[in-house]
């Protein structure tokens, strides 16, 4: 809003949202600041802000410890794997619907997201008998395959929006030049539409990274990604605040610097085109 | 404009979505169906046959189905009342010409991208222990008694821990909404000599109206199957069992399958009721 207003506005405004906003972030800070300490220090009373020996041997234990490398790995896969699956089976579904929409393309959005309203707890025990049945269980390939179905909607419905407001002219001005069908979508469409798919996969993959009652109910030892990992720090290892720290802390970095990127896309992402 | 060709492969390019979405929703949901409809105990006797709405019977009427429908309605009455209050103040201020106005944006949308393992465990944890977590400490520098928050105060540090995760959520979509919000509209009603307040009714709510429906409508979607967070803090213990948690107890834990499914059937229900309403906005904004 570019409305004249008096420095002392601005001055409380921006002490009261600093306030606010340190606040909100706190909990983070405090476990990346604890990430640092000595378990003796993490509980120390009174509790130390940053006048304390900082370490990196909680980091050492946790990567030493606990096999941390493989639940990584398994984030990472699965995350990366389900989002790039996703994109591959959406974008044909989203073009189409974009550029060739029919009667029913509406009918067929909304029924796609009313899959995504299906409560977990409602299938659950169908999908861990047919995971059982066909040897997924456990496995990094069977929950890349759930996590690409559950998150499936929101890829599809995020890249029509973004096709949505690719001008179609440009495509029939191909199209009177002689463009084939395949040659449009490579260097016509393809090129306006990457900027969206990137963004698209940018939420995919944090939401994937993120998920947890599928990655909970799914894995055991061999599959389990850092959900399951930091899970399992339940108790006792939950006591010991300072290595609790440092495994939260590389869990969550990844996405938080991810997440500042796209702060744009969660609002599209999640509202499904409703709020802009 | 699109001829038949183009027709037909659009349909070609829509099939495995379509299907795959197909199969998810429909090879699942009939299974949890048919198993609703039978005694079946995996680890005691197995498949004991069809027994009609028995099992939706004794859900119903077991002890804990009526208290899980209260948990389940308070923490999701609970977090939406806090988010969207806080998240309309805090979308209000963010809006305001300030310094740093990136940084806190960042810093308040931070919770947001914390796994949900994380953030429930780092609060029960560090924040909430009786004896060592930081609430501990804070409350006995004031002299009082530390509260035992897992047991005493389950529901509460539940609803804390959940809207702390989606208050980020709810001020970011409301935001975003704020900020379209035609700035020239404002600056009449104030020059017309309406005060705050009456501006905050009269303009800037009806503007959001659309978001805040939004918002409250997908929250109360995700929040009706919170998992982790009551999983990693009390196990469903100390009247913190939501109805999805208990038809993941029944089913996995218990592994009274026919049971569960019918709880099953009961949140697909309940889920179904609000996301009718979801997608009736959602599909007006289609045309549009």
């Amino acid at each position: 809003m570019a409305r004249a207003i008096t420095n002392n506005r601005k001055i409380i405004n921006t002490t009261a949202a600093w306030l606010i906003g340190l606040l909100i972030f706190f909990p983070i800070l405090w476990t990346i600041l604890t990430s640092f300490k000595t378990e003796a220090q993490a509980i120390a009373s009174p509790p130390l802000f940053v006048g304390f020996d900082w370490t990196l041997e909680n980091y050492q234990v946790v990567l030493e410890r606990s096999n941390y490398a493989r639940f990584l790995w398994n984030s990472i896969f699965i995350a990366g794997g389900s989002t790039l699956l996703g994109i591959l089976i959406a974008v044909p579904a989203a073009w189409s619907m974009a550029f060739v929409p029919s009667k029913k393309t509406k009918d067929i959005l909304l029924w796609m997201l009313s899959t995504k309203m299906l409560p977990a707890v409602g299938v659950l025990y169908p999908i861990y008998l047919l995971f059982i049945k066909m040897g997924l269980l456990d496995s990094i390939l069977g929950l890349t395959i759930v996590l690409m179905l559950i998150n499936l909607p929101i890829i599809v419905w995020m890249l029509y929006t973004y096709f949505k407001e690719i001008p179609v002219d440009i495509l029939e001005a191909a199209r009177m030049d002689g463009a084939s069908l395949r040659s449009e979508i490579l260097y016509v469409l393809t090129p306006m539409a990457l900027p969206g798919i990137a963004s698209t996969m940018l939420l995919n993959f944090i939401l994937a990274w993120n998920e947890a009652f599928w990655t909970l109910n799914l894995t055991a030892a061999k599959a389990a990604p850092l959900t399951a990992f930091i899970a399992s720090y339940s108790s006792p290892e939950g006591l010991f605040y300072a290595k609790l720290s440092a495994a939260s802390t590389m869990a969550i970095a990844p996405i938080l610097v991810l997440g500042w990127f796209s702060q744009k896309q969660l609002v599209r992402g999640l509202t499904f085109g409703a709020v802009k | 404009m699109a001829t038949q060709h183009s027709r037909s492969a659009a349909r070609m390019m829509m099939a495995p979505a379509v299907i795959l979405l197909l199969g998810w929703m429909l090879v699942p949901l009939t299974m949890t169906l048919w198993f609703s409809f039978r005694k079946y105990l995996p680890l005691r006797g197995g498949d004991m046959g069809w027994v009609g709405f028995d099992n939706y019977v004794s859900f119903f009427n077991s002890s804990s189905f009526w208290p899980s429908i209260q948990t389940t309605l308070l923490i999701v009455g609970g977090v939406l009342i806090i988010t969207v209050v806080f998240g309309v103040l805090l979308a209000l201020l963010l809006d305001q010409p300030m310094w740093g106005q990136g940084i806190v944006r960042i810093l308040v949308i931070a919770p947001f991208f914390v796994m949900p393992t994380v953030s429930a465990l780092v609060w029960k944890n560090i924040f909430m222990d009786p004896v060592n977590g930081l609430f501990a400490h804070l409350w006995k520098f004031f002299g009082a008694t530390p509260v035992v928050w897992m047991s005493q105060a389950s529901m509460e540090s539940i609803i804390l821990i959940v809207s702390w995760q989606w208050l980020p959520f709810a001020t970011l979509i409301l935001l975003t909404a704020t900020q379209s919000l035609d700035s020239e509209q404002l600056e009449a009603s104030e020059i017309d000599g309406a005060r705050p307040l009456q501006r905050f009714f009269y303009i800037i709510l009806p503007h959001l109206g659309r978001a805040l429906t939004i918002v409250i409508l997908i929250q109360t979607i995700f929040l009706l199957a919170i998992f982790a967070e009551i999983f990693v803090t009390t196990g469903g213990a100390f009247g913190t069992k939501t109805l999805s948690y208990l038809v993941f107890q029944r089913v996995l834990e218990s592994q009274n399958i026919g049971l569960g499914s019918a709880g099953g059937i009961y949140a697909v229900i309940l889920a179904n009721i609000v996301a009718i309403f979801l997608m009736r906005i959602v599909g007006k904004n289609l045309d549009t």
